[in-house]
């Protein structure tokens, strides 16, 4: 049976394990449900509840093709500026700037379906960080104009231009050095699950072990002993799905800690987005979660570093 | 006043087609408290102001088969600008067309007298007291009296209040092209109203005020 899956493709071979963490985790709530009955479960069914449907969302999409997972990913970038444009104190003059960043979505996401590197990586960076603050001052509106074109740009290279180095990163070219390959989907479900995997570790170490807050005025919920556990245990379970990827073992665990500790901190800095705007939650898109962007969040910031890393060395 | 039957087939195709998916997948839109709007006409559904949203957002409140009992009260003068505004607002929209300016009111037209017809033959209104999108994108204006009119003179009208949120944010007034902010609905329970006019629009304007509290906590 064993050998059989090592036949499988790897986006298969992925489904089988992520299915089998899936029916784990929820059996294990099946059995707490009888020993230690309680309200806290129910928010641990909900989040579970969801990651069944994330992951069902996810795999059907990669299975459909680049074309669907292309539109998921147009879907995910846009619902997360949504939540983020929801949030900020905006100006009625920002009005057409902001219709400006919502049309740059869908123009990113060309660049990705064309493979056209060079403009992917320069037109949010170079052409709308020039054109947002040209489109705010033909609204002749100067108060708040710093304001405005900072936190619309911002919002643009956390959840669109960082967003989108998944979606290219499915396209990466199956090259590398020394007849090594990097296949940029297997790539794409080994970052994916290494981030997502060290976010759950992290909460079930915190929850377990957790005395020593990180960063305590942005984040209470976040500790040392979270940190550590959850970047460790998440780095060696990493170890176990190192058929996506071209690394060596020590690589493997090395890229998974770099990109763990990145999803961390994506994590703290949307805490502390949440935190300016005083809410709990970017939205209730995801039952147990919250919005899109409480479950991307860390992916915002792991999906460039690891994109980077991958190209400068595999490609 | 009824109108053609593929006027309302157009509506409701219009409705499942464009305006469900738009507001669901574009705009995100949220709804609370649908549970009180009643499930029989006629009713007075009144609610803040300040943008084209705001009509397409509460008709999508109600089933499609009950479009056609549900009209908006709306600006003649606006409305009726050109023919294909006129026949696209009246066909997707079925709204009610009222004379604003005093000058053009005749005793055919009277915009009083319409409305109490089209309550009293079982229609539904949806209208907007502050009678403009004018006021601000996030403020509510001061409520007309002309909804005290209708109150006084349809007996134990219920009247619904609503409060819409980020819809002038969304699609201000000037603007064609809707930026999408989440989106939210609150609907109040019904009241009838009683005593003097300025006690009645005073009432009404205050259901609306605490939907508005009650929303932003």
């Amino acid at each position: 049976m064993i050998a059989a899956l090592e036949n499988l493709a790897p986006l298969w071979r992925m489904g089988a394990i992520v299915g089998t963490v899936l029916v784990l985790a929820t059996l294990v709530l099946a059995v707490l449900q009888v020993v230690r009955p309680g309200a806290y479960l129910a928010e641990l069914w909900a989040r579970t509840r969801s990651w069944w449907i994330m992951a069902s969302v996810f795999f059907a999409a990669a299975a459909a093709g680049p074309w669907v997972s292309l539109v998921l990913f147009v879907f995910m970038s846009f619902w997360a500026m949504k939540e983020y444009v929801t949030l900020l104190p905006t100006r009625a003059a920002d009005h057409a700037a902001l219709v400006l960043a919502f049309f740059a979505i869908p123009v990113q996401y060309l660049w990705v379906s064309m493979e056209w590197y060079g403009m992917f990586i320069i037109f949010i960076p170079v052409y709308m960080f020039l054109m947002l603050p040209i489109r705010l001052v033909l609204s002749k509106e100067t108060s708040g104009f710093v304001a405005s074109a900072s936190q619309i740009q911002w919002g643009l290279m956390a959840f669109v231009f960082g967003l989108s180095h998944m979606s290219y990163l499915a396209r990466l070219p199956e090259v590398g050095p020394g007849g090594a390959r990097a296949d940029g989907r297997a790539l794409l479900l080994f970052l994916v699950f290494v981030v997502e995997i060290s976010d759950v570790l992290q909460f079930i170490w915190g929850k377990t072990l957790g005395r020593h807050k990180v960063v305590p005025t942005v984040s209470p919920n976040k500790t040392w002993e979270g940190l550590i556990g959850g970047v460790l245990s998440a780095s060696a379970v990493a170890l176990t799905i190192r058929f996506l990827t071209p690394f060596s073992a020590l690589e493997t665990f090395g890229v998974a800690v770099l990109i763990t500790v990145a999803g961390f901190f994506g994590g703290t800095v949307m805490s502390a987005v949440k935190r300016d705007f005083g809410v709990k939650d970017f939205g209730s898109l995801i039952p147990g979660h919250g919005g899109m962007l409480d479950r991307l969040d860390g992916l915002c910031y792991a999906a460039p570093v690891f994109f980077h890393y991958v190209r400068y060395f595999y490609t | 006043m009824d109108r053609a039957w593929w006027a309302d087939l157009l509506q409701r195709i219009f409705f499942l087609l464009i305006v469900r998916p738009f507001l669901t997948l574009f705009i995100g839109l949220k709804v609370r408290g649908s549970e009180n709007l009643p499930e029989k006409g006629p009713f007075l559904l009144v609610a803040n102001h300040s943008s084209h949203l705001d009509t397409i957002s509460l008709l999508a409140l109600f089933p499609l088969r009950r479009l056609k009992e549900i009209r908006p009260v709306a600006a003649a003068d606006y409305f009726d600008r050109n023919r294909i505004v006129s026949f696209a607002t009246r066909t997707f929209f079925h709204i009610l067309p009222i004379v604003r300016r005093r000058e053009e009111m005749t005793a055919q037209n009277d915009p009083r007298k319409a409305m109490v017809d089209a309550l009293k033959t079982g229609t539904s209104l949806l209208i907007f007291p502050e009678g403009t999108r004018g006021t601000s994108p996030v403020e509510i204006g001061r409520f007309k009296s002309g909804v005290a009119y209708l109150v006084e003179n349809v007996p134990d009208l219920p009247v619904v209040p609503a409060y819409l949120e980020n819809m002038g944010r969304s699609l201000p007034k000037g603007a064609w092209i809707p930026v999408p902010f989440f989106c939210k609905v609150s609907i109040g329970p019904p009241r009838s109203y009683a005593g003097t006019t300025a006690e009645i629009v005073a009432g009404i304007e205050n259901a609306v005020r605490e939907l508005k509290e009650a929303a932003a906590v």
